[in-house]
């Protein structure tokens, strides 16, 4: 196990852009197609690595071949001591795809401009889903990209290289691995590791507060999504009430024509600020917790592949006892037990190292996600402020 | 006989809907020349005014009074006594009085008297300038179960010469403002004036405040009733003509109120309401009116679209009132999760900015909750207001329509008589020919009375319409640069606790 040295620290850092510094393994995400259900997308590297065959070039990917490539590195003995990124949740459209069908149904209610306003948003929406999904895989292959260990891995450069279809190779390493490690792992669950008698004050503490931080931040992801999703109903509130001022604007022939006319170029204004500050919102908290609670995920699940070893390990002492009474094999069972011992010491070393660096990593980018979501809602409250003043100062003019 | 020396009447402002051709106040100009010859014969009570007119009226009565209400005079002894009594169904053929009517003897016109006090009226207010202030507080539950009620304390502040004092309030319960409303629609509306409409009734919110139910629904409701009713009379008064109306004058004045008990939904005057209203629609549908107005048809046309797009801009303030309170109850349950992830936190600089986050993200929630309820009273009541009002505009080209078509069917009927009247002339029937002679002069003096008042209700209407516009825009613009400033100030609210958090977030190590 390598040491983290101070460059790849600095890679582990923060949630998204940071990542992909180092020069000898460059890897992005340019460009994505969606159709109907599926996204193609496009994995671009460029590398100075002798690994590769050529130093740039781009393959097409779906997200299984993500999760088949997650589920390969979380199946790998050798890799039971690390966090393994978490997985890129599925591109979900159905939120925007439903709207979208309801904004159809409705569209004998609203005014031309208002339906084209509206499905405006909708495409916007769909936009978002788009992008952050994108980055979201991004973000994933990254992770890895600048993972000393993991950037190593034979199936990560397949991944990366292999120019034809992964899924007849994802077909195999099913049958291979089976999921056999991955199923005992899920259903082991929090009854094995928090069953373990823990030695180590280290990962007893790690322990606990992973077991109770995950639920947390599990609940604080979804309070953040209904915030956000209230700020998008109010914009959707404010192109309604734009539309229809507009129209009896259009019809009104007293000096109140002029301050409909600004009051509905307002709404429609504040409308647009709204919707950046829902989107915002989105992608500094509400993203960033989700994130951070899918990578404790991950860190849970590198403490249940300790207790497993641990597991292992008091078996093995288990067996070599009963192999010394009965007098019979007692080499073997030394040998399994020092195996056991090796593994379970290895992998406690390097947990402990990736716990560390990953408490840094997540207090580094709650700091910087948190600080932007600030900058962002003082600089929107004080785009409202001067969108609002300006009129009232009109109207009052007027 | 001349009737131009008959002196108007002294202190006495009774009016009634003329008939048989004759004014009461006839103009000198118009007389002579338009006075067939019978009139002289009808004509009673030349010597006397006052009492004898009284009596003319009496004769009268059983025929053509038959739904009256009681006539008013503004004579202050006999003023409680003769303020109409609520809402009759049926047009009553009852003018307003005005405090100060002079016959208009040397006056030429060729509408209604008083029509024209009613300019006058309105310039003697440039006298008395318009400063009045009502305030509607303190909602103090009576009673108790079902027959408990909210009285409400109904404060005016003036400095009119109208009013007898210059700051005084009384109590008034809901069915007080409606009969109040009540008796001004049926005094007012077939004439033309446009009475602002009094707020809705609502079981439900009622019934909760009645069984004691002490939550934050019931609180609006009582909260929302109390600022429309405080809005009502403040729209009310506006009005030059209601302003002086004796009836809104006892409203504001008297300590004790005879109980509306007409007001109540199911009490037979409620159910007689109904039944009108549902005609009234029928007949809407059915009248075919000939019109000649474009001014008329275009403003109809205008209020019909306006009506559509009010409701719809009323939906949509509504539905922001329901997501930003939305938006407040997620914000709450957001700082309170961040809360506990902040304690569950053991990074120590992160565990305080999440704390800190949590505690901005409460001051935030209380913030919308600020802002949903200006939303509402500002703007989603504003807009409440106006779609009334619009009915009520709406009512008043209807009333015309009625006009006009009570014209149209006493014209209908003259022809009728006049053709039977001309049949007659060949029978040898000398008391058939006079009575029908007879009709034929009543129903001329209908027809032209119907044209006048048509006239009448139309030149009110083109008055009100345009000072109901003037005032549409003002109470307008206040409003909403009340809200807008409302919007301001909780932005500016929120850059204050965001800049406050941002040292926090930085703080971070």
């Amino acid at each position: 196990m390598t040491s983290i040295d101070d460059s790849n620290k600095e890679k582990l850092r923060s949630v998204s852009v940071d990542l992909n510094n180092d020069t000898s393994l460059l890897i992005d995400i340019p460009d994505a197609l969606c159709e109907r259900d599926k996204v193609k997308f496009t994995v671009h590297t460029k590398t100075t690595l002798s690994t590769f065959q050529k130093p740039d070039f781009s393959v097409p990917r779906q997200h299984e071949d993500f999760i088949w490539l997650h589920d390969a590195l979380v199946e790998t003995e050798d890799y039971a001591g690390l966090i393994i990124p978490p997985a890129p949740p599925k591109p979900d459209f159905e939120g925007p795809r439903e709207k979208m069908h309801k904004l159809g149904e409705g569209e004998s209610t609203m005014t031309k401009e208002e339906y084209t306003k509206m499905k405006q948003e909708l495409e916007a929406e769909y936009l978002a889903v788009f992008k952050k999904t994108v980055q979201v895989h991004e973000v994933f292959l990254q992770r890895l990209s600048s993972h000393p260990v993991l950037s190593k891995d034979r199936n990560f450069q397949i991944f990366l290289e292999y120019d034809q279809d992964l899924s007849v190779r994802r077909k195999n390493a099913k049958e291979m691995f089976g999921g056999f490690f991955k199923n005992m792992v899920k259903s082991a669950d929090e009854v094995l590791i928090s069953g373990i008698k823990e030695v180590d004050d280290f990962f007893e503490q790690e322990k606990t507060f992973l077991l109770d931080y995950f639920s947390k931040i599990k609940d604080s992801t979804a309070k953040a999504e209904k915030m956000t999703r209230s700020h998008k109903n109010i914009a959707d509130d404010y192109i309604h009430i734009s539309a229809t001022l507009n129209s009896i604007c259009a019809e009104d022939s007293t000096p109140n024509k002029k301050n409909l006319e600004k009051l509905s170029d307002l709404f429609e204004r504040l409308r647009k600020v709204e919707g950046r500050v829902a989107s915002d919102q989105e992608l500094k908290l509400t993203e960033l917790l989700r994130y951070y609670m899918r990578d404790i995920q991950a860190a849970k699940d590198l403490l249940y592949r300790r207790a497993r070893a641990l597991v292992d390990y008091e078996n093995s002492n288990k067996a070599l006892d009963k192999a010394r009474l009965k007098g019979k094999d007692i080499a073997q069972a030394e040998d399994h037990q020092r195996q056991c011992l090796q593994k379970f010491d290895k992998l406690s070393e390097s947990a402990k190292k990736e716990l560390t660096s990953f408490k840094g990593r997540r207090v580094v980018a709650f700091r910087k996600n948190l600080i932007e979501m600030a900058e962002l809602e003082i600089k929107h409250a004080k785009n409202n402020v001067s969108l609002l003043q300006g009129c009232v100062d009109l109207l009052k003019t007027n | 006989m001349a009737d131009t020396a008959r002196d108007p009447p002294p202190d006495r402002t009774d009016f009634h809907e003329v008939e048989d051709g004759e004014d009461l106040f006839p103009e000198p100009s118009a007389a002579p020349e338009s006075q067939p010859a019978s009139l002289s014969a009808v004509d009673i009570s030349t010597n006397s005014n006052g009492p004898k007119q009284d009596s003319f009226f009496d004769d009268d009565n059983e025929d053509l009074f038959a739904e009256a209400t009681e006539e008013v005079s503004l004579d202050s002894p006999e003023r409680d006594v003769l303020l109409s009594d609520g809402p009759s169904p049926a047009i009553t053929p009852i003018t307003p009085p005005t405090s100060v009517i002079t016959p208009r003897i040397g006056h030429q016109h060729d509408d209604m008297f008083t029509h024209s006090s009613f300019d006058e009226i309105e310039e003697e207010e440039g006298g008395d300038s318009f400063d009045i202030n009502i305030s509607v507080s303190d909602p103090e539950k009576i009673g108790d179960g079902m027959n408990a009620y909210m009285a409400y304390k109904v404060t005016t502040k003036t400095s009119m010469s109208l009013f007898k004092q210059r700051d005084f309030s009384v109590k008034r319960r809901f069915s007080d403002f409606l009969g109040l409303h009540g008796k001004l629609a049926s005094k007012y509306l077939h004439i033309g004036y446009i009475v602002p409409p009094a707020p809705e009734k609502s079981i439900v919110g009622m019934t909760k405040v009645k069984v004691g139910k002490e939550d934050q629904s019931s609180n609006e409701f009582v909260e929302k009733r109390r600022s429309a009713l405080e809005r009502y009379l403040m729209r009310t008064v506006k009005h030059p003509i209601l302003l002086k109306d004796p009836d809104v004058l006892q409203f504001l004045e008297s300590t004790e109120l005879p109980r509306a008990v007409n007001t109540q939904a199911l009490s037979s005057a409620g159910i007689l309401r109904m039944v009108n209203k549902a005609a009234d629609a029928v007949n809407k549908m059915t009248i075919k009116m000939n019109e000649s107005d474009a001014w008329f048809e275009e403003k109809q046309q205008h209020f019909e679209n306006l009506d559509v797009q009010l409701k719809k801009l009323h939906a949509s303030v509504e539905s922001l009132v329901c997501h930003r309170k939305e938006l407040s109850v997620n914000t709450a349950q957001f700082a309170k999760s961040a809360a506990m992830l902040g304690n569950s936190e053991d990074h120590t600089a992160l565990s305080r900015a999440l704390s800190q986050l949590a505690e901005v993200e409460e001051k935030i929630d209380q913030l919308h909750q600020d802002q949903a309820n200006a939303d509402l009273y500002l703007f989603s009541e504003l807009l409440g207001d106006y779609v009334r009002l619009i009915s009520a505009v709406k009512g008043v080209f209807d009333q015309r329509m009625k006009t006009w078509q009570k014209w149209q069917d006493s014209q209908m009927l003259l022809q009728k008589k006049r053709e039977a009247e001309a049949k007659l002339q060949f029978t040898n029937k000398p008391d058939k020919l006079q009575q029908a002679k007879d009709e034929i002069k009543e129903l001329e003096g209908k027809v032209q009375q119907g044209e006048r008042d048509f006239e009448q209700i139309s030149k009110t209407i083109r008055r009100e319409v345009s000072r109901f516009e003037k005032e549409r825009v003002k109470d307008f613009k206040m409003i909403i640069v009340k809200y807008l400033e409302s919007l301001v100030q909780t932005q500016q609210q929120l850059i204050k606790y965001w800049e406050a958090f941002l040292p926090e977030a930085k703080a971070i190590s």
